[in-house]
């Protein structure tokens, strides 16, 4: 089984305009959506929902005012200032870590697991696609990216399939951790700009420090050609598999307006450029 | 005397945090730009610790660094007598005691304490354990902040808090916050005066742009749309934000040759000096719908 993410450090340089390519382009294979708090990837590939199911996540405190004896001993252990003086748990400032629960002298705190989000099970024209929604300012997006990929893993062992495409997300982070442990191989994309340099620099550092084969890519090289030749020759000295350069056309709006891969949408520069990454990308994962 | 000269300052300096759901809408670009357009003293905070980038266009000369540490647990093996009640009360797996041995697991570490309040014989002691760094320095008249995660670090909200505590009520606060809607971004937005949501009129950003919204909703903080690169897309943006009567305060066209000093390191400002000007009208919108 392989397994390749698709990151970038920065955000918004077309992470998931490639893996939508790359679903058209490659056989055999699932798809994952682990961008959990922001998921793009669906409006392109119109996933149908087969499956659904609730992601719980962590707890989160709830005192109850009846019992409670307002001895303030909550307030006091709490070391993220969670508790009000009336003895009310900010849901958005608890950590869930269960200090006042275990320490109330009168059993006064409930602890109930929270309900973080929906993960899904669908078909889309491409094959079988795993993706989750996670609800609006929740935590635990890192163990949900663990579910999606366990989850896609899963699938592609029950139908046969020999590869797991996944769409990451912008940082270096906690979902970005979960997200490329253990995988075959990581595809950083990058843009030839001093944020997507530096970006790159700090993620490819993540990927070395998991030791974790990575290969890169510039999108939009033609903004600044120099920038771009500067980020191949990084690639080259930092053992990061450089896989090629695509350049800036609007046609990558119009595919998405249109809810199209680029490579279903045009045979145009952008298409080929992609094409040719994903052969790199391909041979490189079965090495 | 205090509240009331305290109001007058918030309500005069406010705090306003430039959020997306959607990476690379130009969160970046709108906040040091803004920053830099404004009268009157103005403090800028990097807050997406994560992917760090203001400072490469705002170039700030940098006289302060401190260490952002958690207190993690640091057991002492002659205490402890092995009962697993510190394994027990750890909801994040930090924790846990096999046979003669405890192990801790200080990336999973939330830094709640209970292990060390729940120990009957005192045997856990804090250890720091680095997250990341503050840095702060001036890029001209504007005093920047910044925090930088160390590659590998999970947790990005402890930095993010502590960037926070360097504001200052009497200054007019510009935060970048990072990506996404889940903690980070919350931690980033938490006590802001207002929102400002830069987005891009394409199928994704208004997708993330919802998110967005629903964030700042939660949170209950007024907020106004910035659409970037504003020619290039659909009306779906536009459409969405008069059904929920959220203000549209700026739109920025695409220009290649902002883009390209972007790809520099060169602010928008320094090539299109008339965008000062439309900043500080931004500004004055955001004033006025604070109230």
């Amino acid at each position: 089984m392989k397994e390749l993410t698709v990151i970038s450090g920065k955000g918004g340089t077309g992470k998931t305009t490639i893996v939508a390519s790359f679903a058209a382009l490659a056989q055999n294979k699932v798809l994952a959506d682990a961008d959990v708090d922001a998921a793009d990837l669906h409006l392109i590939l119109t996933p149908v929902i087969k499956h659904e199911e609730d992601f719980k996540g962590g707890r989160t405190a709830h005192i109850d005012l009846e019992k409670c004896v307002r001895c303030g001993d909550c307030i006091e252990r709490c070391q993220f200032n969670a508790i009000s003086p009336d003895f009310v748990v900010n849901k958005i400032d608890c950590e869930g870590c269960g200090v006042c629960v275990y320490f109330c002298p009168v059993q006064a705190i409930e602890f109930p697991q929270n309900i973080c989000g929906k993960w899904f099970i669908s078909e889309t024209r491409f094959g079988p696609m795993v993706h989750a929604q996670l609800e609006i300012a929740e935590e635990n997006s890192g163990s949900l990216v663990s579910l999606i990929r366990n989850q896609a893993g899963i699938l592609a062992e029950e139908r046969g399939l020999d590869t797991i495409i996944i769409d990451g997300s912008p940082g270096v982070g906690c979902p970005v951790i979960a997200s490329i442990s253990g995988v075959t191989a990581v595809l950083i994309v990058t843009e030839p700009t001093i944020s997507g340099i530096h970006d790159l620099k700090r993620v490819g550092e993540l990927t070395a420090f998991f030791k974790i084969p990575t290969m890169a890519c510039v999108n939009k090289f033609d903004l600044n050609q120099d920038m771009s030749k500067e980020i191949e020759a990084y690639c080259i000295k930092h053992d990061i598999e450089f896989v090629g350069h695509i350049p800036y056309d609007t046609i990558v709006t119009y595919a998405m307006v249109a809810g199209k891969g680029v490579v279903e949408f045009s045979d145009g520069k952008v298409s080929n450029a992609i094409k040719a990454i994903w052969q790199k990308v391909e041979r490189f994962l079965a090495e | 005397m205090v509240e009331f000269y305290e109001l007058m300052e918030v309500a005069r300096h406010m705090t306003i945090c430039v959020a997306s759901g959607k990476g690379g809408t130009g969160k970046t670009t709108v906040a040091t730009n803004l920053a830099v357009s404004l009268n009157g003293p103005v403090q800028f905070l990097d807050c997406d610790v994560e992917e760090p980038n203001a400072h490469l266009f705002m170039k700030p000369r940098l006289n302060f660094t401190e260490k952002v540490t958690i207190p993690v647990p640091e057991v002492d093996l002659d205490k402890c007598d092995f009962c697993g009640k510190c394994g027990e009360i750890c909801q994040f797996s930090a924790i846990t005691v096999i046979g003669k041995k405890v192990l801790t697991f200080p990336e999973l570490c939330h830094a709640c304490k209970g292990c060390m309040m729940v120990c009957p014989r005192e045997a856990i002691g804090e250890k720091a354990r680095e997250l990341g760094v503050i840095e702060k320095g001036w890029s001209g008249s504007v005093e920047f902040v910044h925090g930088r995660m160390r590659i590998g670090e999970a947790m990005s909200p402890p930095i993010i808090s502590r960037v926070k505590e360097h504001i200052s009520p009497e200054k007019i606060t510009i935060i970048d916050a990072p990506p996404g809607t889940s903690c980070p971004v919350i931690t980033a937005l938490k006590g802001s005066d207002f929102a400002v949501l830069v987005t891009e009129p394409t199928p994704f950003g208004l997708n993330d742009l919802k998110l967005a919204v629903g964030a700042v909703r939660t949170l209950k903080i007024p907020c106004g749309i910035i659409i970037n690169r504003s020619d290039v897309g659909d009306d779906g943006v536009v459409t969405y934000a008069e059904e929920e009567s959220i203000p549209i305060l700026m739109e920025i066209a695409d220009d290649r040759k902002v883009a390209e000093a972007y790809s520099r390191g060169i602010m928008m400002v320094d090539v299109r000096p008339e965008m000062r000007g439309r900043f500080r009208i931004a500004y004055d919108k955001m004033v006025e719908l604070v109230g």
